[in-house]
């Protein structure tokens, strides 16, 4: 069994339910025991750090802390949590005086942040520690015949994981499901994040470039790690065909509802039921017995 | 006096404003410089230029979607990202008014959802923001419909280390905040 303390971020409950969901699901029968951080808070993500960068240094480091006492590396399913609290973790590393401050301010809460504390992504944890041969090896339901695209969006590779131009490790985890990751070229160019809500159009462009990538390179539909990627492709799939005249009908499905799927975990516990674009097609064409 | 590229310089994330040797590979690689008035190779231009006042008023940096394309590219590492949020929390702690983008508003109904919770709750973040335009918020409605019939929209805020969060930014703040 490996132990990990669990970071779900803001978006696990409400319009990342089904990556909350199904991320929990899979922990079990993968080994994993996901042990969430009691009274954990949001992580500031990109909005905090802009509005007053040190005091969101600050909204992450109680996290750092919170994570550093129970002693195991913190894992999230969240690219923006996991950017946002190494990047913290880094810079409390480099400036020693705002390090010194910020320990000060999260002492009247009892709590302190020495350093320790690793961050890392659950996509990192499954491609790294369970790694895809064990998963394939556990699969029940071998999703052959499925063709899709691995979306790794931005915040999942760049800036801290290795392979920022060609990343490997969605791909590895889709083909251990007995799916079929399709060539993507735009595998990681941003879907617009939140900027969809401030600035539509923008981030319907984006979105529109990605499906017209991957539906031409065969794909029936898109698989990805992150909760702000998952929803502005499923849930604003609609407003893109009708903003460019598009048909397109590809369900977007959390690579941990892939992993569950081929693990042969019901549906309803893998929050299939949040899809907004529904995965039905999908799934009919891998039915079998378990 | 300090220089406009001096305080940006003093400011985290614009420590490394000097290297950059204005190649445009960070423009280059911006997907939503099409959007920018002045995209990021120009921007760090205008801050060595000592343009303070268009720099910090304008709504350039709040296009930045945070991508990171352009900081894993830099042949410098000059981190544009970073730079492009030091500039942002500039311009709000300097009370400038940026018109063109109402990026800055829905950071704005991120951050009080956070201070009230200590988490996000999208919904009640949603509402802040629509308040500021309600128009809008008709365009976002079956959006907004579609993910509340799926659960995704809890009505209820999940609080969680709110007070916590108070004291601590409280102490924080009294011992001076950010530089």
């Amino acid at each position: 069994m490996k132990y990990y303390s669990y970071y779900p971020g803001c978006s696990a409950e409400g319009t990342g339910l089904g990556l909350g969901l199904s991320a929990r699901a899979i922990a079990g029968p993968l080994g994993m025991e996901l042990i969430e951080l009691e009274g954990w808070n949001c992580c500031g993500s990109t909005p905090y750090g802009s509005l007053d960068a040190a005091e969101s240094i600050v909204v992450a480091a109680r996290n750092l802390a919170l994570g550093e006492a129970r002693g195991f590396d913190l894992v999230t399913p969240c690219s923006a949590c996991c950017v946002t609290l190494n990047k913290t973790a880094e810079r409390l590393k480099s400036d020693s005086a705002l390090g010194r401050r910020v320990n000060e301010a999260l002492s009247v809460a009892g709590l302190t942040y020495k350093g320790g504390l690793r961050v890392r992504h659950l996509v990192d944890v499954l491609a790294n520690d369970i790694t895809p041969p064990a998963i394939a090896g556990l699969v029940k339901r071998k999703l052959d015949g499925l063709k899709v695209a691995a979306y790794y969006g931005c915040q999942l590779v760049r800036p801290y994981a290795g392979d920022a131009e060609s990343p490997r490790s969605l791909d590895d985890l889709v083909r251990a499901t007995g799916a079929g990751p399709v060539d993507f070229p735009l595998k990681s160019r941003c879907c617009g994040g939140s900027l969809i809500i401030s600035e539509e159009a923008l981030a319907l462009g984006l979105i529109r470039k990605l499906y017209e990538n991957a539906a031409s390179r065969g794909a029936e539909g898109i698989v990805t790690a992150c909760p702000l990627c998952q929803t502005n492709l499923d849930a604003y799939q609609g407003k893109v065909n009708k903003k460019y005249n598009t048909g397109y009908n590809l369900p977007v499905l959390y690579i941990t509802q892939l992993i569950g799927l081929a693990l042969g975990l019901p549906e309803k516990e893998l929050g299939l039921d949040t899809n907004v674009v529904s995965p039905g097609r999908l799934l009919s064409k891998v039915k079998q017995e378990v | 006096m300090t220089s406009f590229v001096e305080e940006v310089a003093d400011t985290p994330g614009g420590e490394h404003v000097f290297s950059c040797i204005q190649c445009g590979t960070c423009t280059g690689s911006c997907p939503a410089a099409s959007r920018m008035t002045y995209p990021p190779r120009k921007l760090i231009a205008m801050i060595r230029a000592g343009m303070r006042e268009e720099v910090l008023s304008g709504s350039s940096s709040w296009f930045c979607l945070s991508c990171y394309a352009c900081t894993v590219r830099c042949p410098r590492g000059v981190k544009p990202t970073e730079l492009a949020h030091a500039l942002e929390s500039l311009s709000v702690r300097h009370g400038f008014t940026v018109a063109g983008t109402r990026t800055p508003a829905m950071y704005r109904s991120f951050v009080g959802s956070v201070r009230a919770n200590g988490r996000v709750h999208e919904l009640g973040m949603m509402f802040r923001y629509y308040m500021t335009s309600p128009l809008a918020a008709l365009g976002a409605l079956p959006v907004g419909l579609k993910l509340l019939r799926r659960r995704r929209l809890t009505l209820k805020p999940h609080k969680s280390g709110a007070a916590d969060l108070s004291r601590i930014l409280l102490t924080f703040r009294e011992s001076g905040g950010g530089r």
